[in-house]
């Protein structure tokens, strides 16, 4: 860790003074940024602790939620909204990390989390994220855990975050402020694939902070699950993960949300299989259908194209389970 | 394989045609003559100490987190080492910028190549009676790199984070050098027969081949294992310092007395001026013997002249300390109609490197457990470049019982036979490589009482189980580990007039229940209660050379304590003079009871240690003696065994397995604490459910990287992996062991990817013939 | 900054590199606390904040100004072990004891957060109920505190002995 400056922020406005000087960035938990500065992956020069500010769950106006980006991981899915309108979140938040590291991490953080790709890990291999236009050297290596939707040449990493991939699932607006002011960026558009440049993550500006994100209401969430695959039944990163809800009229699909973990740079919005599923019979083999259409575009690498099939099968399941348990 | 390979295989075959020599006479000598030819007296007193299910002795300091490990030693003014490994596999440093790591706060030195001690190399771990490292190379005494990893500067400040930091500063560039990676082109460069422990890695029987061409049924698969780390959850650390010429090591060590020796050769002084002390060990599993960082730390305080602690990032233990080889394992077994071995083929390559010698023996488990007509066994050498692997529990039988127990199965299947049934009909009756004959060995009545208590005559066809979507299976399989008792063990009693005693001895403990068993074992032997007696261990300084490996430091201490009790009592004989009621007595006549000696017939004719004593004016009578060298494991065949049941859980959507039900019957001789030797047979079974589950080391074959140098991408069993285990065992002792005792440490490992591999199949159909057995094999 | 550590109130100068746990171990004499990967992946290091479980090898210590740490060395209620330290010992819920200080404060801290209705991934209801400690349950809560030598079933017997209440 190379030795920088702390401060803790007393105010928004305050964090955003603070972080205008260079080589500054905001400090959540510290889960996974601490790690990154002690591999020297990240090597900031001044930390804003931002973990006091913005700590509340509100309600909106609208019937949906409004969640401090200093949120607790295990606040939010302890929230009796959350479990109760947005199980799929509390779910997908209680399948990351451990009890620990859910007490520490905020939701701001969980947003901003970085990949686990070895190669991203270690200085001694090249990665375009860590040194752009150094190569990428888990195409041909260790990439089990790596990408099969959305990579590009350059990066085939994945992001790692559990609650990330209900949020991708919902209508969520993320509210960031600095230097410039503030603007909301809805969630979907707030990671980044990772075509030429895997270095830049998302779509925040020099000096950005995320201030809450807003779930907006949808009833359909209230029957909605998560489904996590991983290579030890605990404290483990996904495989592939699957958050989902769906609304089904006399038999047919009126509504659905499918969301991936652990197959792209970003939560996946599962686009195609949602559009192939509306109107169609709520049964496994047009689940299946839906998931395939997902999936054409799926560009396995040579460690995983196991996730093809595994993502195809989880999707289905859990679209299964949704019904069955509705019916 | 180079000049050099050539010389060594040489040499090594003569010492090995040598012992085969004396092996032979051995045999053929009278029971009597061997040590246990006479059973310990111990094995006979039933109402003791031992057997009891006590508490850990050392309980409350561990969770009260006041036992002190290695790295919580503080000596005034110590300095923070941290260590920047080479990035290639191998070639020269071509250049080095240590001048902003000098200039960083709080830094006292930089050490590299250029200014490092001339220092020896590390004595190599089992190549002599006290050697201890895990390699034989240079160690900063010039510019080559031999492995991806290899420790390169080493910085001292003071503190951790400035020495962490400073590290960073440092620049360095390396002239590359063709590196052999891949296991593939190692072995397309040609493969050596493997020597371990000087002895040939090969067994041969009569015509292996010819007899599975002939065979009725017949089963011919390759298996293939990962590289492994221990990865005890204690980093590799050690707090050490220089008086004068002297140096004290605070280590984690499995082997004190070793280690103390080594490093004397190492610094070139004499093995008592190194002290090396480790009263508690974080875990070891084979990897806590001598690896570089404490030859760097000495080297590093030797040159700043202040004291120095080294503790490894969780990277620098993958970079630095080896682990388990892969292995590539081809099984044959051909059997006559009955099911009847005709013919066991168990051969394949491993990977090591030129600096180390340990052939992961995964053919160790078929030398003594199947009668075969004829048999054919082999480990083959690849060189690859890469950290110098080592031994990991149950070395060789933690990997061999993978791929012969999930023959065996396969063999069962195709022949619609029963495994339990199909491994009992290939029972040997007498050592089926040495024809030696067996000391004890009980493997049926392990099959029997386990497959009662699992309820295995339940068990259906394959793929025929299901709950929801969970397939659910059963799975057999044998667990076998030797009896070892190495040689140099040593101890020493100190009998006092008020009737204490303190044992004392080189021996260790890293969760094995070392002194709370040992007290118990003590305590009986000389008629003590367990508060009278002190065990003192894990200090360099005391009596032997024992090493906690091998599952053999159990029998080391007790033969030792033997040893010196045998001296004890003819002292205290001595001392006892004509005027007690022990007078005339010879020392097989006496033994340890109620405070004193009496006559083991004739329990009246007793005195206390006390009385002894006080008539004779002594405050203390001392002992020390070493037991007599361990032919009996050359004269016996001596093996514990456990027949190992799994049910595993595979999920029909995913392929996750999960095991939900374990047992474990063994067959180890006498248990000495019921409490400890359970968890260390559960703790060997939830590292196999690892092994058969989970863990691999990711070594990149492009760079001979290791990728995955973390607890959170090396994956090991968590709480949820673990179901409850059962555990049970014969009890039976083994008439030719200390206490009737055979060790507990590694054989819970051994079977258990078999047995999860062998549920698997029940579970699904489906074979997986390579570790570990990860959702995507059975998708 | 100053702190409280196990009660009683400290006051330190501390680099702000240096990790809660480093302070604990290597400035406070406080070596109970175990250093199992310093990349939040073995859980060694758990610790209580204000009652609540977390990894002191993720938290700088500079964060916790203010805030009132429980080691396992605090745990101890009038000289004597707590009772939980007393159910690791009658169930041998350890080996070299190692992980043992961190597992002992997780389960403090993971008993608490049952009790309280926090639910867990193989919890069925999300009604916020109190959760009984199952075994289940407890094994997917403790999931964050590796083990090698493989203690778990004595670990999960002394927890479950000492939250019995919550066990029901």
């Amino acid at each position: 860790m190379i030795p920088f400056a702390y401060q803790r922020a007393g105010s928004v406005a305050e964090a955003i003074a603070v972080a205008a000087r260079p080589q500054s960035k905001y400090l959540g938990g510290g889960t996974n940024l601490v790690d990154l500065m002690r591999e020297t992956i990240e090597a900031p020069a001044h930390l804003v602790d931002v973990t006091g500010l913005s700590t509340a769950i509100e309600d909106t106006d609208n019937g949906g939620l409004m969640v401090g980006a200093g949120v607790r991981n295990t606040a939010l899915a302890e929230h009796p909204a959350v479990r109760s309108r947005f199980p799929l979140l509390s779910r997908a938040i209680l399948a990351g990390a451990s009890g620990q590291i859910r007490n520490m991490a905020t939701v701001g953080g969980n947003l901003l989390q970085r990949t686990r790709c070895a190669y991203f890990y270690d200085d001694a291999a090249r990665c375009n994220k860590r040194a752009p236009g150094a190569g990428c050297d888990a195409v041909g290596g260790f990439n089990r855990i790596h990408a099969i939707l959305g990579a590009s040449p350059a990066c085939v990493a994945t992001h790692p975050s559990d609650m990330c991939v209900a949020l991708a699932a919902l209508d969520v607006t993320v509210h960031l402020d600095g230097p410039d002011g503030g603007r909301t960026v809805p969630f979907g558009d707030f990671h980044l694939l990772p075509g030429d440049s895997p270095d830049v993550e998302t779509v925040l500006r020099p000096g950005e902070l995320i201030t809450a994100v807003e779930i907006a209401a949808q009833p359909l969430a209230a029957r909605s699950t998560y489904r996590k695959v991983r290579d030890r039944a605990s404290y483990a990163f996904a495989l592939v993960s699957v958050a989902a809800a769906i609304e089904v009229d006399g038999g047919t699909v009126r509504d659905v949300r499918i969301a991936l973990g652990g197959v792209a740079h970003k939560p996946w919005r599962a686009h195609a299989a949602e559009a192939a599923l509306i109107g169609q019979p709520a049964r496994s083999d047009s689940f299946r259908h839906a998931a395939e259409a997902e999936l054409a575009a799926a560009a396995p690498l040579s460690g995983n194209g196991f996730k093809v099939e595994l993502a195809a099968r989880a999707i289905t399941a859990v679209l299964d389970d949704l019904v069955e348990e509705r019916a | 394989m180079s000049i050099r390979d050539h010389a060594r295989t040489a040499k090594q075959a003569m010492q090995a045609a040598t012992q085969a020599a004396m092996t032979k006479a051995i045999q053929l000598a009278p029971d009597s003559w061997m040590p246990g030819g006479r059973p310990d007296p111990l094995i006979f007193h039933k109402h003791g100490h031992v057997g009891q299910p006590v508490s850990r002795i050392d309980g409350p300091l561990k969770v009260s987190g006041a036992a002190p490990f290695a790295a919580e030693i503080p000596l005034e003014g110590m300095a923070y080492a941290a260590l920047l490994f080479s990035t290639i596999p191998k070639g020269r440093i071509a250049s080095m910028d240590v001048s902003d790591a000098l200039l960083a706060p709080g830094v006292s030195l930089v050490m590299t190549h250029r200014n490092a001690p001339r220092m020896a190399t590390m004595p190599l771990f089992l190549t002599g009676a006290k050697a201890a490292g895990g390699d034989d190379l240079p160690i900063m005494q010039d510019d080559r790199i031999h492995w991806n990893g290899q420790p390169v500067a080493l910085v001292l400040a003071d503190t951790q984070e400035q020495a962490d930091h400073a590290t960073s500063l440092i620049r360095v560039t390396y002239q590359a050098e063709e590196a052999v990676t891949s296991f593939a082109a190692a072995k397309d460069n040609g493969t050596v027969p493997g020597l371990f422990m000087n002895q040939p890695l090969q067994s041969r029987n009569g015509d292996a081949d010819a007899a599975l061409a002939e065979a009725a049924h017949k089963v011919d698969a390759v298996y293939r294992t990962p590289r492994h780390n221990h990865n005890p959850i204690e980093l590799h650390a050690a707090t050490v310092m220089w008086q004068g010429d002297r140096l004290r090591v605070h280590d984690a060590s499995q082997a004190v007395a070793h280690t103390a020796w080594s490093l004397a050769q190492v610094f070139g002084i004499d093995e008592d001026q190194v002290h090396v002390t480790s009263p508690f060990v974080g875990g070891g599993f084979g990897s806590k013997t001598l690896w570089q960082h404490q030859v760097l730390a000495a080297a590093a305080s030797k040159l700043a002249g202040r004291p120095v602690r080294i503790m490894l990032s969780r990277e620098g233990v993958h970079r630095m300390v080896g682990g388990r080889t892969v292995t590539e394992q081809r099984v044959a077994i051909g059997a006559d109609a009955d099911g009847r071995f005709q013919s066991l083929i168990h051969s394949g390559t491993i990977a090591m490197t030129r600096h180390n010698m340990m052939p992961e023996p995964f053919i160790l488990p078929a030398r003594s457990g199947y009668a075969s007509r004829t048999m054919k066994l082999d480990v083959e050498v690849a060189y690859v470049d890469m950290i110098a692997n080592t031994f990991m529990r149950a070395p060789g039988e933690a990997v061999g019982t993978f791929a012969l127990e999930s023959a065996i199965d396969e063999l069962a299947v195709a022949m619609g036979i029963d495994p339990i049934e199909l491994r009992l009909r290939n029972e040997p009756d007498k050592d089926p490589s040495t024809g030696a004959p067996f000391s004890a060995r009980h493997v049926e009545e392990a099959y029997r009482s386990g497959a009662e208590r699992f309820g295995w005559s339940s068990r259906g066809a394959p793929g025929s189980r299901k709950d929801g979507e969970w397939l659910i299976g059963t799975g057999v399989a044998t667990a076998t580990y030797p009896y070892y008792r190495m040689p140099g063990g040593a101890a020493r009693i100190t009998l006092s007039k008020d009737g204490a005693a303190t044992i004392d001895i080189a021996a260790h403990e890293m969760g094995m229940g070392t002194s709370t068993a040992q007290t118990q074992v003590a305590a009986d032997r000389l008629g003590l209660a367990m508060d009278q007696v002190t065990f003192r261990y894990g200090d360099s300084s005391l009596p032997g050379v024992v090493l906690a490996g091998g599952s053999q430091q159990t029998a080391a201490i007790g033969a030792s304590v033997i040893a010196a009790q045998r001296v004890l009592v003819k002292e205290l004989l001595k001392l006892a003079g004509n005027d007690s009621p022990l007078a005339g007595l010879k020392v097989e006549d006496v033994g340890g009871r109620d405070g004193g000696l009496a006559k083991l017939d004739d329990p009246d004719r007793f005195e206390s240690y006390a009385s002894i004593l006080s008539r004779a004016r002594r405050d203390t009578v001392v002992a020390e003696a070493s037991p007599p060298p361990p032919l009996e494991m050359l004269h016996w065949s001596m093996h514990s065994h456990g027949a190992m049941f799994c049910e595993v859980r595979v999920n029909a959507v995913t392929g996750e397995v999960r095991v939900s039900r374990f047992l474990g019957s063994f067959d180890c001789g006498r248990i000495l604490n019921p409490k400890t030797a359970a968890s260390q047979f559960r703790g060997g079974i939830v590292m196999g459910l690892g092994l058969a589950l989970m863990e691999e080391t990711q070594f990149d074959e492009r760079s001979g990287r290791i990728m995955n140098p973390s607890l959170a991408e090396y994956h090991v069993p968590v709480h949820m992996d673990v179901p409850d285990i059962e555990v049970m065992w014969t009890d039976i002792p083994d008439p030719h062991a200390p206490m009737g005792a055979r060790g507990v440490g590694e054989i819970g490992i051994t079977g258990v990817g078999a047995a999860v591999a062998n549920a698997v199949f029940n579970a699904t159909g489906k074979r997986v013939r390579d570790l570990p057995i990860t959702l995507d094999k059975l998708l | 900054m100053d702190l409280v550590i196990n009660g009683k109130p400290v006051s330190v100068d501390v680099d702000p590199r240096v990790s809660l746990l480093d302070l604990l171990r290597e400035r406070l004499d406080l070596p109970g606390t175990k250093k199992g990967c310093n990349q939040g992946a073995c859980g060694a290091c758990t610790v209580l904040v204000d009652g609540e479980r977390i990894l002191s090898c993720l938290g700088l210590a500079v964060q916790y100004e203010g805030r009132s740490v429980t080691t396992v060395e605090g745990l101890a209620e009038d000289g004597s072990l707590h009772r939980l330290q007393q159910a690791f010992i009658d169930h041998d819920g350890f080996q070299c004891g190692y992980c043992t200080p961190g597992q002992i404060c997780s389960a403090i801290g993971m008993a608490a957060e049952a009790r309280r209705g926090l639910p867990s991934f193989v919890t069925a209801d999300l009604d916020g109920d109190p959760v009984p400690l199952s075994g289940e349950e407890v094994r997917e809560r403790m999931s964050g505190n590796l083990c090698r030598c493989g203690a778990y079933n004595g670990i999960v017997a002394a927890i479950t002995e000492t939250f019995a209440e919550d066990v029901r």
